[in-house]
C-alpha cells in the first residue's frame, strides 16, 4: 500500500499509515506488542522525525528520506515464503547457526541445527511473543528508549516481526548465531524489524546480524534490537551492513546488563546509503563490562552516523569505546559518544576513542564526545583524531616495490586493523578481515551479493 | 648502471641538490660523506622516487632507463634499494605481509610467479639468518617499537629479501653497537657481487673498515665537491670538514 506524499507534514503521513493499518499490524502480534503501540505513536506524533535541531541528530537529517514514499508489508505471507526464490546461499566457511529474515520478517522455513543446546530458543519475534508471553512481558519494550528517540518510538508503533533469541541460565551457545536480513522488493520499501534477545545468568551467545539489499529500489529500514544480559553472562552482537546506496538504515540496539556481565557491540558499516546506528548500553549493576566498537568504510556520497550512549548507572563498571572510520570521495560521517556517569557510579572506568582517516578533501567527519560525569572517583578519557594517509609510510612501502594502490590498501587496512581485532569471535574476525580488505580493494561493490557466503553477483543489480 | 648527471632538486623553492654527478658501475662500492644537512638523504630519496622534492634539472638513468620518469615502486622493482636513515614505523602492517607483498610485486614485475606461502617462509628464514634478525621482529608490525639498531638491521634484511642491483645505505651504521655494526656490514658484504653495487652514506670511517669503498665522495651544499679513493675517508675522519667548507664556501 503506497501512501501519497502530498502537502501534508511528513509525520502525518506515517501517523495515518499507522491508523489505517492498526488492525493489520496486530494480526500476528501478541497483546504485549500491540499494547505498546498507542503510547509509542503518541511520542512519535509529539516529537516528529528528528531534524537538525535535535542535538543527537545534528549531523544527520533524515527528513528527506522519510519524505519519500514507500510501500510496506504489514500482511506478510510468512508461511508461503520461499527463500530460494530470492536467495541461494551456501554458507561454507562460517561455522554458524544461520537464520534468515526477509524484509524484516522471520523466514518460516529456517532450519535450526539439532545440536542446539537444550532450552535455547531461536525464532520469530511474533510467534514467540505469543507462545512465551511471560518473557515478553518482562523484557519487551523495557530497554528501548522511545522517549529519547522518536524513530525508536516509530519502530515500537509498527513492530511486527524480527528475530527472538533466548538462552537459558547456564547455557553457552558455542557457535555464532548469524542472522541474515535480506531486503527485496519491487518498489521503494520500508520495514520495521524488531528483535529481542534474552541471555540469562551464566549464559553466553554471540550474534551476527548481516544486512543486505537484493533489489535495486529504495529501502528504509528502521530496526530496533533489545537485549537483556543477566548476571555473569557474555553477549556479543556484530552488526554487519552491506547495503546499496539507495538504502537508509536506522539501527538501534539497546542493551541492559547485570552484574559481572560482559557485552560487546560492533557496528561494521561496509556499504550503505545513509546509516544511523544507535547503541545504548545501560550498566545496571556493579562490575559490568561493555565494549562498544564500530568501523565504517564509506565512499561516494555515503553517510554514516554512529551515536552511542553508555550509561554508568552503578559503581565499578568498565566501558571501552572505539570507532574507526575510513572516508573516501565525498563520504560523510558523524560520531557522538555520550557517557553518563551517574552520581553513585564511583570507580567507573570509561574510555572512548574515535579515529578517522579522510582520503580526500571532500570527505567529512563530525565527531563529538559528550561526557556527563556526576561521580568524583572515576577514570574517563576520550579522544578523536582525523588524519590522512601518511605520506612517509606510503613512500616507504612504495620504495620496496609495492604499488601505490596496494600501499593504500595496506595502510587503510592498518588503520582499520585495531577495530577489526576487537572482534572476539575468531571465526567472525577472520571473515571480517577478509571483507574489510575486499572493501578497501573496491571488490565489495557488488552490493547485492551476500558478503558472508561470497555468492557471485548475477549482474542483475549494479551498485549505485 | 646508475648514472646521475647535473641533478638539481628543490623543496618549497629551496634548492637542496645543486648539480650532482655520480656514476656507479657493477661491483663498485661508493661512499658518500659530508656534513649534516648537505643533501645526502635528499639525494638518496630523490633517486628512490620521493615525491617530496621537485627535480628541476638534470637526469638520472638506471641501466639506460630514465629513473626520474618511474614511480618509486618501479625503481625498486628495477633493482634500486634505499635503506632509510629513519625507517618508518607502520603499525598494523605486519612484517610478513609487507615483505610478501613486496617480494611478490617484484616477481610479478619480472614476469615470475608469486611465491607460495611455504616458499616465501623459507626465503624469509634464510635471509633472517643472514642479518641475524630476531624472529620476534618479523612477527611484529613494520618497525613498530623497534630499537634504532633493530630498524637498521631490518633495512638490511629487506635488502636481502629483495636482492637489489644498487643499494643506497643511508647511515645504516648510526645507532649500531659494535656487534650490530659487524653483523650489518657482514650482511652487506655477503650480498655483494660483481653484478651489484653499493652506495654507503656514513659519517664514520669505522663502517668503511668493513665495507671497503672504491670511491669516497664528499657532498657539500648540494654538490659533490671532492671524489677520491678510500684514503679520503681517513683524512676526513682526522681533519673534519672545515678545510673543505673553507674551500667551497659560496
Ligand atoms: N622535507 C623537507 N622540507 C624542508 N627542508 C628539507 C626537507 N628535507 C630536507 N630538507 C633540508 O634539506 C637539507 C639537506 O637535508 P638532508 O637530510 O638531505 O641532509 P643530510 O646530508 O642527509 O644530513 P644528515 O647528515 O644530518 O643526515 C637540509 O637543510 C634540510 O633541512
Ligand atoms: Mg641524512
Amino acid at each position: 500500500m503506497s501512501i501519497a506524499g502530498a502537502e501534508i507534514k511528513v509525520e502525518e503521513k506515517y501517523i495515518s499509515l499507522f491508523k489505517e493499518n492498526q488492525g493489520r499490524l496486530n494480526i500476528m502480534a501478541s497483546d504485549v506488542v500491540a499494547n505498546a503501540r498507542e503510547g509509542a505513536i503518541k511520542i512519535f506524533e509529539d516529537k516528529g522525525i528528528p531534524n537538525r535541531k535535535v542535538e543527537s541528530y545534528k549531523y544527520t537529517n533524515l527528513n528527506p528520506q522519510f519524505e519519500k514514499d514507500y510501500t510496506c508489508d504489514f500482511e506478510h505471507e510468512v508461511f508461503n515464503q520461499n527463500l530460494t526464490e530470492v536467495f541461494n546461499c551456501n554458507v561454507e566457511d562460517l561455522e554458524a547457526i544461520t537464520i534468515y529474515l526477509i524484509n524484516g520478517w522471520y523466514y518460516r522455513k529456517n532450519q535450526l541445527p539439532d545440536s542446539l543446546p537444550e532450552g535455547v530458543l531461536i525464532g520469530s519475534f511474533a510467534e514467540f511473543s505469543k507462545s512465551h508471553p511471560e518473557l515478553f512481558e518482562t523484557h519487551y519494550n523495557k530497554y528501548a528508549k522511545n522517549e529519547e528517540d522518536s524513530l525508536v518510538a516509530m519502530n515500537t508503533a509498527f513492530a511486527q516481526d524480527g528475530f527472538f533469541i533466548y538462552v537459558p541460565k547456564g547455557v553457552v551457545v558455542e557457535k555464532p548465531i548469524q542472522i541474515v536480513n535480506i531486503m527485496k522488493a519491487e518498489e521503494s520499501f520500508m520495514a520495521f524489524s524488531r528483535n529481542l534477545v534474552v541471555i540469562e545468568e551464566n549464559a553466553q551467545a554471540k550474534i551476527m546480524v548481516c544486512e543486505h539489499t537484493l533489489s535495486e529500489n529504495r529501502f528504509l529500514v528502521n530496526a530496533v534490537t533489545e537485549a537483556f544480559v543477566d548476571k555473569n553472562s557474555v553477549f556479543d552482537i556484530y552488526n554487519i551492513q552491506n547495503q546499496h546506496n539507495l538504502t537508509t538504515s536506522i539501527s538501534s540496539v539497546f542493551v541492559k546488563q547485570k552484574e559481572h556481565s560482559s557485552v560487546l557491540t560492533h557496528n561494521l558499516t561496509l556499504h550503505t546509503g545513509v546509516t544511523r546506528n544507535n547503541i545504548y548500553v545501560h550498566m545496571d549493576d556493579e562490575h559490568c563490562e561493555s565494549r562498544i566498537y564500530g568501523l565504517y568504510v564509506s565512499d561516494k556520497t555515503q553517510h554514516v552516523d554512529n551515536f552511542s550512549f553508555v550509561d554508568h548507572a552503578m559503581p565499578n563498571c568498565y566501558s571501552e569505546e572505539l570507532f574507526k572510520g575510513v572516508l573516501d570521495d565525498s563520504a560523510t560521517a558523524a560520531f557522538a559518544g555520550k557517557i553518563m556517569v551517574r552520581p553513585n557510579a564511583q570507580k567507573t572506568n570509561a574510555f572512548q576513542k574515535n579515529d578517522n582517516l579522510l582520503l580526500t578533501d571532500n570527505a567529512k567527519i563530525n565527531t563529538k564526545p559528550m561526557l556527563e560525569i556526576y561521580a568524583d572517583d572515576v577514570k574517563c578519557s576520550h579522544g578523536a583524531t582525523v588524519g590522512q594517509l601518511d605520506e612517509k609510510s606510503m613512500f616507504y612501502l612504495r620504495s620496496r616495490g609495492i604499488s601505490k594502490e596496494e600501499a593504500r590498501v595496506l595502510l587503510m587496512y592498518a588503520f582499520a586493523y585495531e577495530a577489526v581485532e576487537k572482534i572476539r569471535v575468531e571465526a567472525v574476525r577472520e571473515q571480517i578481515r577478509g571483507l574489510v580488505e575486499q572493501v578497501f580493494r573496491g571488490e565489495l561493490n557488488k552490493c547485492n551479493s551476500c558478503v558472508l557466503c561470497g555468492q557471485v553477483s548475477d549482474n542483475e543489480f549494479t551498485c549505485m | 648502471m646508475l648514472e646521475v648527471k647535473n641533478l638539481h632538486a628543490k623543496i618549497d623553492d629551496k634548492e637542496i641538490l645543486r648539480g650532482i654527478n655520480l656514476t656507479v658501475k657493477p661491483g663498485e662500492v661508493h661512499a658518500i660523506m659530508g656534513p649534516n644537512g648537505s643533501g645526502k638523504s635528499t639525494l638518496s630519496s630523490v633517486l628512490a622516487g620521493s615525491e617530496v622534492f621537485d627535480v628541476s634539472e638534470g637526469s638520472a638513468t638506471f641501466y639506460g632507463k630514465n629513473l626520474l620518469d618511474m614511480p618509486a615502486e618501479d625503481r625498486a622493482r628495477e633493482g634500486l634499494f634505499y635503506s632509510f636513515q629513519y625507517p618508518v614505523e607502520i603499525p598494523g602492517v605486519s612484517m610478513v605481509n609487507f615483505m610478501r607483498t613486496a617480494v611478490n610485486e617484484h616477481r610479478k614485475y619480472n614476469g615470475e610467479k608469486p611465491y607460495t606461502a611455504s616458499e616465501f617462509l623459507k626465503l624469509m628464514r634464510e635471509k633472517k639468518k643472514l642479518v641475524e634478525i630476531d624472529s620476534n621482529l618479523t612477527n611484529r608490525s613494520v618497525n613498530e617499537g623497534f630499537s634504532g639498531g633493530e630498524k637498521k638491521k631490518n633495512e638490511i634484511f629487506q635488502m636481502a629479501m629483495l636482492q637489489p642491483k644498487v643499494s643506497i645505505l643511508d647511515e645504516t651504521d648510526s645507532g649500531l653497537d659494535i656487534d650490530a655494526l659487524r653483523i650489518v656490514a657482514n650482511g652487506v658484504n655477503k650480498l655483494k657481487s660483481e653484478n651489484n653495487a653499493t652506495v654507503v652514506i656514513t659519517h664514520y670511517q669505522r663502517l668503511l673498515d668493513y665495507i671497503v669503498p672504491d670511491f669516497v665522495h664528499v657532498l657539500y651544499k648540494g654538490r659533490i665537491v671532492m671524489s677520491a679513493g678510500k684514503e679520503l675517508a681517513l683524512e676526513l675522519e682526522e681533519k673534519g670538514y672545515d678545510w673543505i667548507k673553507k674551500q667551497f664556501e659560496d
